[in-house]
């Protein structure tokens, strides 16, 4: 379930080419493009290369900030840690590495829930943010998604969950990450029988046992261009049929080709479409 | 006699049983008669002292084991009638899942479980034991008919995982696990899952959403892979035994998390020495569950199915902030 990309925490800390006399971190080089970007410029223009358009990673906060109504959400559930169940150990211990990804990325844990308005519609919203351990689900982004969609069904309002996970379910937590797709999945089914509107966003990257749990039960699915989604990693999947893999396999476009997305909606248009979609289903 | 799958901590065991069964053939003296009594109770002393102290990695050597009974074996085993039904309807057929109507007792069921394929040929076929979306489709269906006409269901799992092909990607693996997750979540007929040997990850989940959930002794039920584990954070699968201690994915753990509501034990030298015996165990345990989960109301077992995984998950709760409505 849990899946190798490549650790994407943030295309923002790759380093571009070295330039003399240039501070680090000023500069992004595109995945796509190649070319070197003014990072200030990408960040103005909601983490999109100027030159060719190429989707960067948004860090949740700012996901809410342009999707939501200023001064609009609030948090739920930010109290709750991650713990250590298994004493987990590889090359460092899993306590340690928790420390160093909220120290990294200013996170408490890999998502983000709570409630807010979309252009005065109200709604539930929930983020995984890849940044943190490859945005996988252990204990703590499971119970509060499960959390979120029970106060969505309880209070009626529309539901969407944004996915940015590479990781899938956290291999650190073992058995109790892969029980946190059936705890989701079930809430969303309860969610589901009371006649909840579900949008479900695919950002890149969504792998594993995200795309495997909620992010693949969303009433609507759309995906921001050229993710990568899938279940297995294209590294496992290449591993195990030995042959090259298709170009543009498990893009978003390939999961449109196959019927797996109902639409791609480029970042520009993502707050403006939702609106659209919930004004369909919600009255 | 001997298999040909011998595990490196199988080897003395089944050379002692090499050399009683040459001291059977012989004629016996009261000498021998003695030594064989002997024999046979170092043997079955030292069974005993192997398999009570496997290390995770030598469990996943257990549950892999070639002689390990799978799902048909259950099925003639467990079953006094098995009527196989086949295809998702929109597809094809995945032989990785098998799917029936049968007979266990008194009780009719629906019975599903992942085949891992015993001959070479019906390896290929299998996949291993790795389903395609085809196969999680057609579970589901079965399930689905099986719920409307109040059959309980029973599934066994035992796959390494999903199929990881390209295939496989092009036909939703992701959806089809996710939308199973979420129907098997609702619905109001008794569902019994054993893990019968591997437990692997997303393709184990697929059919594991039960009101009770087994699994064997020597059986396993990951996350991931231990091989896949040890290449993501010990950049090799050559260190799968350290993985696999630090997933803590066997019975003792799962029953401490929750994850598994009984561990069956198996017989002596483990499921692959004596198919009989440990069907006979599984029999029971199906017999009792079906017994016990009959008596409940279907909104009764949907309440019971919905909190089982919704206690599920390790987490800090802080006190200093406010989180509610």
């Amino acid at each position: 379930m849990t899946m190798a990309t490549s650790p994407n925490s943030g295309s923002a800390e790759q380093p571009g080419r070295p330039k003399r006399g240039v501070p680090e971190g000023l500069w992004l080089r595109c995945d796509s493009c190649g070319n070197t970007v003014f990072r200030r410029q990408v960040e103005k223009q909601l983490y999109l290369c100027p030159d060719c358009g190429h989707h960067f990673y948004v860090p949740s906060r700012v996901r809410i900030a342009q999707l939501l109504d200023p001064d609009s959400f609030e948090e739920w559930y930010d109290n709750l840690r991650p713990a250590d169940p298994l004493s987990f150990v590889d090359s460092r211990p899993y306590k340690d590495r928790l420390k160093a990804e909220t120290k990294r990325t200013g996170l408490t844990e890999a998502c983000i829930v709570g409630r807010g308005y979309l252009r005065g519609r109200p709604l539930v919203i929930g983020i995984t943010d890849s940044a943190f351990i490859m945005g996988s689900m252990g204990s703590v982004v499971g119970e509060k998604l499960t959390r979120a969609i029970e106060e969505a069904t309880r209070l009626l309002l529309p539901l969407v969950i944004i996915s940015g996970s590479g990781g899938g379910a956290r291999m650190h937590e073992g058995i109790l990450s892969l029980m946190q797709m059936a705890k989701v999945s079930a809430a969303l089914g309860r969610y589901h029988e009371v006649g909840g509107l579900f949008i479900s966003v695919l950002t890149n990257p969504t792998m594993g046992g995200v795309a495997a749990s909620f992010a693949s039960l969303g009433d609507i699915i759309i995906a921001e261009p050229k993710a990568l989604i899938g279940f297995a990693g294209p590294r496992v999947v290449e591993a195990t049929v030995k042959v090259a893999l298709p170009v543009g396999f498990q893009t978003s476009e390939f999961l449109l080709e196959h019927g797996f997305v109902d639409r791609i909606v480029a970042r520009p248009q993502l707050q403006i479409e939702l609106s659209k979609l919930i004004d369909y289903c919600v009255r | 006699m001997r298999p040909q799958n011998v595990l490196p901590f199988e080897r003395t065991i089944f050379e002692l049983e090499e050399q009683l069964s040459k001291l059977e053939s012989e004629p016996s003296t009261p000498g021998t008669l003695e030594t064989i009594r002997n024999m046979r109770a170092d043997i079955a002393k030292l069974k005993r002292e192997v398999f009570d102290n496997l290390d995770a990695w030598q469990t996943v050597q257990v549950a892999r084991h070639q002689e390990r009974p799978q799902t048909r074996d259950y099925i003639d085993l467990c079953c006094d009638e098995f009527l196989e039904l086949h295809g998702d309807r929109a597809y094809g057929d995945d032989p990785a899942i098998v799917t029936g109507l049968a007979k266990i007792d008194d009780f009719r069921v629906m019975f599903i479980g992942q085949q891992k394929g015993r001959t070479l040929k019906e390896r290929t076929q299998c996949y291993y034991g790795c389903a395609h979306p085809e196969g999680y489709r057609k579970a589901l269906l079965k399930m689905e008919m099986a719920a409307k006409y109040k059959l309980p269901i029973v599934c066994l799992i035992d796959t390494p995982g999903a199929y990881p092909g390209i295939g496989a990607e092009e036909r939703g693996q992701a959806y089809t696990i996710a939308y199973n997750l979420r129907e098997m979540s609702r619905l109001g007929v008794p569902i019994i899952c054993t893990v019968i040997g591997e437990g692997g990850s997303g393709g184990a989940l697929g059919i594991g959403i039960g009101d009770h959930v087994a699994m064997l002794q020597f059986s396993y039920y990951s996350v991931i892979s231990p091989e896949g584990c040890a290449s993501i954070l010990w950049k090799s699968g050559k260190f799968a035994d350290k993985a696999a201690r630090a997933l803590r994915f066997t019975g003792k753990d799962l029953l401490q998390f929750g994850v598994v509501d009984e561990v069956l034990p198996e017989p002596l030298g483990a499921a692959h020495r004596d198919h009989r015996l440990m069907a006979a165990t599984m029999k029971a345990m199906f017999v009792r569950q079906l017994r016990t989960l009959s008596a409940l109301s279907p909104s009764e077992i949907l309440n019971r199915r919905y909190e089982k995984f919704r206690r599920l998950g390790v987490f800090e709760e802080q006190t200093a902030t406010t989180a509610s409505v």
